[in-house]
């Protein structure tokens, strides 16, 4: 592998680490929102959203992350996808002003809380959703034409798109109710779990259904999957998804707090893990590799420098914001 | 590249909506921010709780500036990418790192420290928490450094090359490409302007709160600190927008022919054009007051200098005039009113009338949205002024947009209309319910502030103690 090519597989694992970071992070925060009309009013509502107040803006970060590091790394994928994924986007963008300034709203108005509880939830849900359809887009292929995007403004949308859609929605869901559960206790923690119990094998049953569905898109992915040495991890899913489901059931039974959540994370990491693996070495499948859409080696090489010193910082100092609000949120979450 | 000049048209109007709306909330918080830190500062030096009333007070309204800046923020970055995919395919490998930085330094270190700031007082403890407010402090000004060196060198690019794709590439190191010509006026500029608006805020707060009643030692306080701020840094922002219009006058002529109204060449001695009607179309400005060869002396020093006018550049690389002139004009009258603040708060600090004269009192509340207006009108007359560019001289806005047609830019542009004016609308009402509280002895903490079960973690005893310390709410 030439000095380039390094370079730009760096930057790949970086962008699907922030991406990854994201999805988990801020999908535990837009799962609470997706469950949130589930919860009472008062203080169940209330301790759902405190237990995510001081770190939902940083786990939001890794979006900004994602599309900044896209932009600069691989300038070409950013303006075909941007352009390409149009309308989810910025139903995404917007739906995301409403998620993050209900907030503070909610708190601000009690006469119109149920509004803003409401834009909370649904602000939360298009977004989870967008973001899903955006990776069914994706998967299905974009058409390229030159070094724009050469489609319709409504390629986005198909029966595949609508299922990766609503897989997320139910992933983030779950990982919300596994938050909880880690979080609360009491009614909440007993609501969490009984949530845990349905959403659970919705999300097993959608990440089967996707990677099915995937097969069927034609192109590359059969061949992907089912060839060395992709092969050998492909194999292994089946016997680690039994272990884990096995694992999660009892953690449930036996009551645990932490144990569903990162067994979910698990499950989430897995189900990235295949995605790389039906996407590389391209960025847009079939018309972009990672090595037409890298930017010159002088800007990855400026950005790599900065990334290897301040990423694990951040790591750090998020992991403390986290130990400092860390144990169960209290019922009582006024002064 | 192809697309309809609608589409263009629009999508234009949408970056000036999505980023003059954004701009609103950091040009608040950047100045919220410091602020803050100085409050908590003081408390912690002279153990007063009248500043840490006044740093809960503010911290509330910072809160939920930021929110909006953040969520309005987000929509910035994926902006270049939906409508503007060509100059970001271009000017990615430039500009991109250069905005991945400012997510790495500022964005992170603000969000992380962000939730220790609004709800860790009583978990970390006093220098603990200090810190955290600093961390956030420093960030929001890291962000300003970072985007305002993507927004120079869009307007004065150095260091670039364009290579086979058409893309702009490093050439020279990236310090002649973070550090190009017009970056350190328009950093400098653009966070005095932030202290500024943040300072005629406050100031406008706690005037109101004086005509209700002048004896609220908590309105004294923050209209005092406001009015020192506003009778320091307005002569000084006055100074320093001078020196970046001198050098605006160097390296981009055009901007500045159109600010001051200039359609023709003046082969010796220019006049400062107070108002007129300009008229594009026929490239003169109608009913022109007009005072003679001033416009030389301030841009030449020099009374009989020559000015070239927009005739000396090509009509198609001339910027509109009829914004530009304007908004510049807005810019320079309202930052003359603040001086004019700034003189007479010293007068009346001289008469120890300061809490005193209620035309003073009103004369601030008047003035509190003159920062934002400024800022504004600022950025548009920089912004328009560098048009028919994206990158000043090298890349047209006309081939830098996406592949779009114009109802989907339309039908995007108004949902980001009737989003923003709805949630930002309800957003402003409810920061000016919070102000119109006047701030108390122990003024309440955050209503959200989420309590953590005590007990349940291995550091309760700690915490306990720490809390001891704290006055409560």
């Amino acid at each position: 592998m030439d000095e380039s090519t390094l370079l730009t597989n760096l930057w790949a694992a970086i962008l699907a680490f922030a991406v990854f970071m994201y999805v988990v992070m801020d999908g535990f925060d837009l799962g609470i929102g997706i469950l949130f009309p589930v919860f009472g009013v008062g203080r169940e509502r209330d301790t759902a959203m405190n237990s995510i107040a001081p770190v939902w803006d940083g786990n939001e970060t890794w979006l900004v992350l994602g599309g900044g590091g896209l932009m600069a790394a691989f300038p070409l994928a950013y303006s075909v996808l941007m352009s390409a994924l149009y309308a989810p986007l910025i139903a995404m963008l917007l739906a995301l002003v409403f998620r993050g300034v209900a907030f503070e709203f909610r708190w601000r108005d009690p006469a119109h809380r149920h509004v803003w509880d409401f834009a909370f939830t649904a602000g939360s849900f298009i977004a989870a959703f967008t973001q899903g359809v955006m990776l069914g887009a994706l998967l299905q292929g974009i058409a390229v034409k030159g070094r724009a995007y050469g489609g319709g403004w409504w390629d986005w949308l198909t029966p595949f798109s609508l299922l990766t859609g609503a897989s997320v929605v139910a992933g983030y869901s779950l990982l919300g109710a596994c938050w909880l559960n880690w979080k609360t206790d009491g009614e909440t923690q007993k609501h969490s779990r009984r949530l845990m119990r349905v959403l659970a094998p919705v999300t097993l049953g959608a990440i089967a259904a996707v990677s099915v569905a995937t097969l069927f898109l034609g192109g590359e992915y059969v061949q992907r999957w089912f060839a060395m040495p992709a092969v050998l991890v492909t194999a292994q899913v089946p016997l680690i998804i039994t272990i884990l489901t096995w694992r999660f059931a009892r953690s449930l039974r036996r009551n645990h707090d932490l144990a569903p959540f990162v067994i979910t994370l698990s499950v989430f990491a897995l189900s990235f893990v295949g995605l790389g693996i039906s996407m590389y070495p391209y960025l847009i499948p079939n018309s972009i590799t990672l090595q037409a859409a890298a930017a010159p080696a002088s800007s990855q090489t400026f950005m790599l420098v900065g990334a290897a010193v301040l990423v694990p910082l951040i790591l750090a100092y998020t992991a403390w914001s986290y130990w400092v609000f860390r144990g169960k949120v209290a019922h009582e979450g006024y002064h | 590249m192809f697309h309809d000049a609608n589409a263009l048209l629009l999508a234009r109007f949408q970056f000036v909506f999505t980023v003059s709306f954004h701009f609103i909330f950091p040009s608040f918080s950047i100045g919220l921010a410091s602020y803050l830190a100085v409050l908590e500062a003081l408390w912690l030096k002279t153990g007063k709780t009248l500043y840490l009333d006044l740093f809960k007070y503010w911290l509330k309204i910072f809160a939920v500036v930021f929110a909006m800046g953040v969520v309005s923020g987000i929509v910035m970055s994926y902006q270049f990418g939906t409508n503007w995919a060509v100059f970001s395919d271009r000017a990615g490998p430039v500009i991109g790192p250069l905005m991945a930085y400012e997510v790495l330094t500022a964005f992170f270190l603000e969000a992380g420290f962000l939730g220790v700031m609004l709800f860790g007082m009583q978990k970390v403890g006093r220098r603990l928490h200090f810190f955290a407010t600093l961390m956030v402090a420093i960030g929001t000004f890291i962000s300003a450094f970072w985007i305002l060196s993507v927004n120079s060198w869009m307007q004065t690019p150095t260091g670039y090359a364009l290579n086979a794709d058409g893309q702009f590439v490093p050439a020279a190191g990236w310090a002649a490409i973070i550090f190009n010509p017009s970056f350190p006026y328009r950093l400098v500029h653009t966070v005095i302007a932030a202290y500024l608006t943040t300072a005629l805020a406050v100031g406008a707060v706690g005037a109101w709160h004086l005509l209700k009643d002048a004896g609220q030692a908590h309105a004294r306080k923050m209209f005092s600190m406001a009015m020192w701020m506003a009778a320091l840094v307005a002569p000084l922002q006055i100074f320093v927008g001078d020196l970046h219009g001198l050098n605006t006058l160097e390296h981009q002529p055009a901007k500045v022919m159109a600010m001051e109204g200039h359609y023709q060449s003046h082969p010796q001695g220019a006049p400062l054009v107070l108002f007129g009607i300009p008229n594009d179309q026929e490239q003169r400005m109608e009913h022109a007051v007009e005072i003679p060869r001033l416009s030389s002396l301030i841009l030449k020093h020099d009374l009989d200098a020559p000015l070239e006018g927009l005739d000396r550049i090509a009509p198609q690389n001339r910027p509109p005039v009829k914004v530009v002139f304007w908004t510049f004009r807005t810019m320079v009258g309202l930052g003359f009113l603040m001086l004019l603040l700034g003189v007479c708060s010293l007068l009346a600090r001289a008469a120890r009338k300061l809490y005193g004269w209620r035309w003073l009192h009103r004369f601030a509340l008047v003035m509190g949205p003159a920062g934002f207006i400024a800022v504004i009108a600022g950025w548009m007359t920089t912004e328009i002024g560098r048009q028919p560019f994206t990158i000043y001289g090298v890349m047209r806005t006309a081939d830098s947009m996406s592949p779009l047609a114009a109802p989907a830019v339309g039908a995007s542009l108004v949902a980001f209309i009737l989003v923003y004016f709805a949630v930002f609308g309800m957003g402003v009402w409810y920061l000016l319910r919070l102000m119109a509280h006047a701030p108390q002895p122990h003024e309440p903490d955050l209503p959200n502030a989420p309590a953590h079960a005590a007990g349940i973690t291995p550091g309760p005893a700690l915490a306990a103690g720490r809390r001891g310390e704290l006055p409560h709410g």
